[in-house]
């Protein structure tokens, strides 16, 4: 943790823009306690520089002989999964500027198929892992395939979706081969050092940091689906196709699935793939301003989605949740009504195409995020939208 | 059996707000609450507990203050508290705790099964409970509803997308919980506190749990935060005043414009 010096002054500075929570006043001098994570926001606060983080113990690690961008493409029903191209789309972006190659890891079941879609959204190879053991996803069979490639071919970065596979997948692989892991990340980028710049929200999305891997490689992260965008590039090419073969897992047959649930949920009410969301927020009051919602939202053919504050009070279930403990989503209409505007909200839906905020409060902070702002009840107001809509239908 | 229940002291993120001048946190006078993931652990565990008669132990890393929610779990019913709390600690990522909190598992004997919320909510990484699974070397279930155990296997109800599935594996394992949306929090009687506070409650050292100090806090944490930041500020969009018929057509224009309607 950071070091105070005697010459503390007790202007408590620091302890005010310590996001957490790691200084207090003790007798009238800043204290850091263990939550302090070096992330280093009290050193230029301090007007009497008594503040010092920690030398450096280790130097630098050589981590030239790790190249290669990776993207693990997760199989859904037998396909590709899109946030898999999402993935892609990005790790070009990242192979790029490192003057790497961008490879796809498919582990599945007779997965040839894709195999072009997959080169069309830039990949250069596709290792393949296939077999009918790769069918159903799972945590010992998947985590030994992965970290026997990564020993093999050492990549620089490893991307996963942060999906229920993703996020049960990329931890057990991290643990085992001690690298950093970054969970959510909502920015990628490649620093001067060649380090991967991992942007996420922290703090239940009150704040935002960049997290580095120095001195570990590979470097992996975990992207929510909607959050890259997906960018065809070379329709009708070809990845080099390395077909690998891996013993099973030793502790292959430990979890069984016994049985399994799919909800039937109609496609197009969807959040993740909606492409018209309209959200409520605590400003509907009630069930029966949902029910506006709801309404407006089949006449646009659209989903309806919440805020936090609305699941809470529970006018919706919390699988309708957007935002940092939610979905996020992009579509290409997002209207949020009665919704004030939470950084967690925002997160969850910054990317979509078109924003409509109505609100009463001309205050409101999610005024500073849309296109465009309504001032007004949104009780008022839809019930005269939604009269319209009918009649262009 | 022999039950261990993760719990992480966390403030409650639903209070903390953003100083919009400065874009630094308000922190004063957010309450820290028990990690509310950890507290449907917790109570899943207890119920397995209630069925078998499995003993359960209740195990936190964090500072001194983080005892109260050892406390709780004890008021509620678990039989032992452990607080792992060591300057050598500090600046942990997710790593370096999985490895910190099996280290304390091994050192607490036999143990069948662990529970843990899937994730703190100032963190949501979800990577500690499998970090513990990979350091024990155990099958882990994720992201599960229910679990129920027998004291030879454990099964579970694990989401996935789109629904659910059961799953079963041999003790030991590890299963991280996530909450149903409409779970309330259970809190203990006055009885409950009442006789935690004979329950046996030790605090451990790094060195108590024989922990490698090279895979302890920054040292032993691949990940850095680089650098701390408001999030962006955006570009304003056009804002509209009037009545609600006004507002109403604005819509609607707006919606022809964006071709969503024609």
């Amino acid at each position: 943790m950071i070091t105070i010096g005697s010459n503390c002054i007790g202007c408590t500075k620091c302890v005010r823009v310590c996001p957490f929570g790691a200084l207090s006043m003790v007798d009238k001098k800043a204290v850091v306690n263990s939550a302090c994570t070096l992330c280093g926001a009290c050193v230029p606060e301090c007007p009497v520089k008594c503040i010092s983080m920690p030398a450096k113990a280790t130097p630098a690690a050589d981590n030239s002989a790790y190249r290669g961008v990776w993207a693990f493409m997760e199989v859904i029903n037998g396909g590709i999964r899109p946030v898999g191209y999402e993935l892609l789309s990005k790790g070009r972006e990242l192979a790029d500027t490192l003057g790497e190659e961008l490879c796809a890891v498919v582990i599945g079941d007779n997965m040839t198929p894709f195999f072009a879609e997959i080169s069309s959204y830039g990949a250069d190879k596709i290792y393949s892992l296939n077999g009918p053991s790769y069918k159903e996803y799972n945590t010992d069979i998947f985590s030994h395939a992965m970290i026997e490639l990564i020993k093999k071919h050492k990549p620089s970065t490893v991307l996963y979706p942060s999906t229920y596979v993703g996020r049960d997948l990329a931890p057990r692989v991290a643990a085992e081969i001690h690298v950093g892991l970054t969970a959510d990340c909502t920015g990628l980028s490649v620093n001067a050092e060649r380090n991967l710049v991992q942007t996420r929200p922290a703090f239940g999305g009150n704040i935002m940091a960049d997290i580095l891997t120095p001195n570990h490689r590979p470097q992996m992260a975990t992207v929510r689906p909607n959050v890259m965008k997906k960018v065809v590039l070379r329709a009708g090419s070809n990845a080099v196709v390395v077909n690998e073969v891996i013993p099973l897992s030793a502790n292959a047959g430990r979890v069984k699935i016994l049985s399994k649930h799919i909800d039937d949920v109609h496609s197009l009410d969807k959040l993740d793939e909606a492409e018209v969301i309209i959200s409520g927020g605590r400003g509907m009051k009630n069930s029966s301003g949902f029910a506006l919602l709801k309404e407006l939202s089949e006449g646009l053919g659209g989903a309806v989605g919440a805020s936090r504050a609305a699941v809470d009070l529970g006018f919706m279930p919390k699988d309708r949740q957007v935002g940092q403990s939610g979905v996020t989503v992009r579509p290409k209409l997002y209207v949020a009504c009665g919704i004030s505007g939470a950084v967690q909200h925002i997160v969850g839906m910054e990317a979509s195409d078109t924003i409509i905020a109505v609100n009463k409060d001309p205050q409101a902070p999610i005024f500073n995020v849309c296109k465009f702002g309504i001032v007004g009840d949104a009780h008022q107001i839809l019930p005269r939208v939604i009269e319209e809509v009918k009649k262009n239908k | 059996m022999n039950i261990v229940v993760c719990l992480k002291q966390v403030p409650d993120s639903t209070q903390v707000k953003v100083d919009p001048k400065t874009g630094t946190l308000i922190r004063a006078g957010v309450p820290s609450i028990l990690n509310p993931y950890d507290h449907y652990a917790l109570e899943r565990a207890l119920e397995i507990k209630a069925k078998t008669g499995a003993a359960l132990a209740v195990l936190c890393m964090g500072p001194a203050q983080a005892a109260a929610v050892i406390r709780l779990a004890l008021a509620l019913g678990a039989d032992k508290g452990v607080l792992l709390s060591d300057r050598a600690f500090a600046g942990s990522d997710t790593w370096a705790t999985s490895y910190a909190l099996s280290q304390a598992i091994k050192k607490l004997g036999k143990t069948d099964l662990i529970i843990c919320g899937q994730m703190a909510i100032d963190g949501d990484t979800a990577q500690t409970g499998p970090g513990i699974a990979f350091h024990l070397n155990i099958a882990q279930l994720t992201f599960c509803t229910a679990v129920d155990s027998d004291g030879k296997k454990v099964t579970v109800r694990k989401l996935i997308d789109g629904g659910h599935q059961t799953m079963e594996t041999a003790l030991p394992a590890l299963v991280t919980t996530t909450m149903p949306y409409d779970y309330k929090a259970r809190y203990p009687s006055f009885l409950g506190a009442f006789h935690a506070q004979e329950k046996p409650m030790q605090t451990w050292t790094a060195k108590d749990v024989d922990a490698d100090p090279k895979k302890l806090g920054l040292e032993g944490s691949p990940t850095r935060v680089g650098r701390i930041f408001p999030p962006p500020a955006r570009a304003k969009g056009e804002v509209f005043n009037g009545s609600p018929a006004e507002l109403a057509s604005k819509i609607v224009d707006i919606l022809k414009k964006e071709s969503i309607l024609k």
